[in-house]
């Protein structure tokens, strides 16, 4: 198809919106599907992971991120390049530990609950946008990195804004192939 | 474009999820697996139907409204636009895309056309949802006979 595609502005919008209106669509259907809370989030991260586990690939093919060295180091490409390049917002990162395994990306707007005003009525412990949480997760794991990812603090939930925790676990292997001189 | 794999990400877990096989396949029982993603597909299809610009709120035509689909929204949500429109000027219409972006990733050819129909229960849902938005209530099915090449077909129901 080579002959050129007229492209309104209102389009883009469209398309913004498609991704939205379809979570939205998807999060109101395990609310129908589950009664508890907890099952929703669980499912919502399940199929996050099941997501991250392939979207890291088309990450890497498109961002061409060098080899990084620190955990810091990923957290900020996650937020800066990751963050910007699917969502269009870049949440800033804090290090929450002095071991440098615990880290905060802290998101004033979430392009998800963009058309959420509040949380369903006896939903109060849903985590609206879990589908995030169990993405990077899965993203991440397919690098060889373990990690536990859960929101800290959610805007949806009275919180002033949005706050989503990556710890980077402990590689229990790592010592085990060191060569005895 | 980054945000249209995001979208096909979620879509691909979504059938994977929320499609089951029906136990007892009756004469109805296909149609029960499918209504979940297509009542999804319906409600988002509504929505992005009351965000269309406002000229097109205002067609009155059947085939405008179907030329607007195939041109315009297809544009906006697959970035492309439909190969080609037929209709029997009866209220039957069937659109016809070469190669449906949803589909593409999976096969070229025959294999997985059993699977077919699962990937494209929520577009036909999206379809009846705006053309609902758009004043024509719609009866939408899809069939492929080989991918990435589907078929919609759009039943207009008179009031």
């Amino acid at each position: 198809m080579s002959r050129p595609v007229p492209r309104r502005p209102e389009y883009h919008k469209i398309n913004r919106d498609l991704l939205v209106l379809t979570y939205g669509a998807l999060v109101a259907q395990l609310c129908k599907d589950y009664e508890k809370d907890e099952d929703v989030n669980k499912y919502l991260d399940k199929m996050g992971y099941g997501i991250g586990t392939r979207l890291v690939e088309d990450f890497l093919a498109r961002s061409c991120v060098r080899r990084c060295h620190s955990y810091s180091e990923i957290t900020h490409i996650i937020a800066e390049v990751a963050f910007k390049m699917y969502l269009g917002v870049t949440p800033s990162v804090t290090c929450n530990n002095s071991s440098k395994n615990e880290f905060s990306l802290i998101l004033d707007k979430n392009p998800l609950s963009e058309f959420v005003e509040e949380l369903p009525a006896g939903r109060s412990s849903l985590c609206y946008c879990n589908l995030l949480c169990g993405i990077i997760r899965g993203a991440l794991e397919m690098v060889h990195l373990a990690v536990d990812v859960m929101f800290l603090q959610d805007r949806l939930k009275g919180d002033s804004v949005t706050e989503i925790g990556i710890t980077f676990l402990k590689q229990p292997e790592k010592k085990k192939y060191r060569r005895r001189k | 474009m980054a945000d249209t794999v995001l979208f096909e990400l979620l879509h691909t877990e979504m059938v994977a999820e929320l499609w089951a096989p029906d136990p007892d396949p009756g004469p109805g029982g296909q149609k029960t697996s499918l209504s979940v993603l297509e009542s999804m597909g319906f409600r988002v299809g509504q929505a992005l139907g009351e965000r269309l610009p406002q000229e097109t709120l205002g067609f009155r035509e059947e085939l405008e409204v179907l030329k607007f689909l195939c041109k315009d929204l297809w544009v906006a949500v697959f970035h492309k636009q439909m190969d080609s429109l037929r209709t029997n000027h009866q209220g039957t219409y069937v659109l016809q895309d070469n190669s449906f972006p949803l589909l593409v990733p999976m096969a070229s050819g025959r294999q997985y056309v059993e699977e077919a129909p699962k990937f494209l229960a929520f577009t036909c849902g999206l379809l009846c949802g705006a053309l609902g938005t758009l004043g024509f209530q719609s009866l939408v099915t899809a069939s492929v006979t080989a991918l990435p090449a589907c078929k919609f077909q759009v039943v207009i129901r008179k009031p």
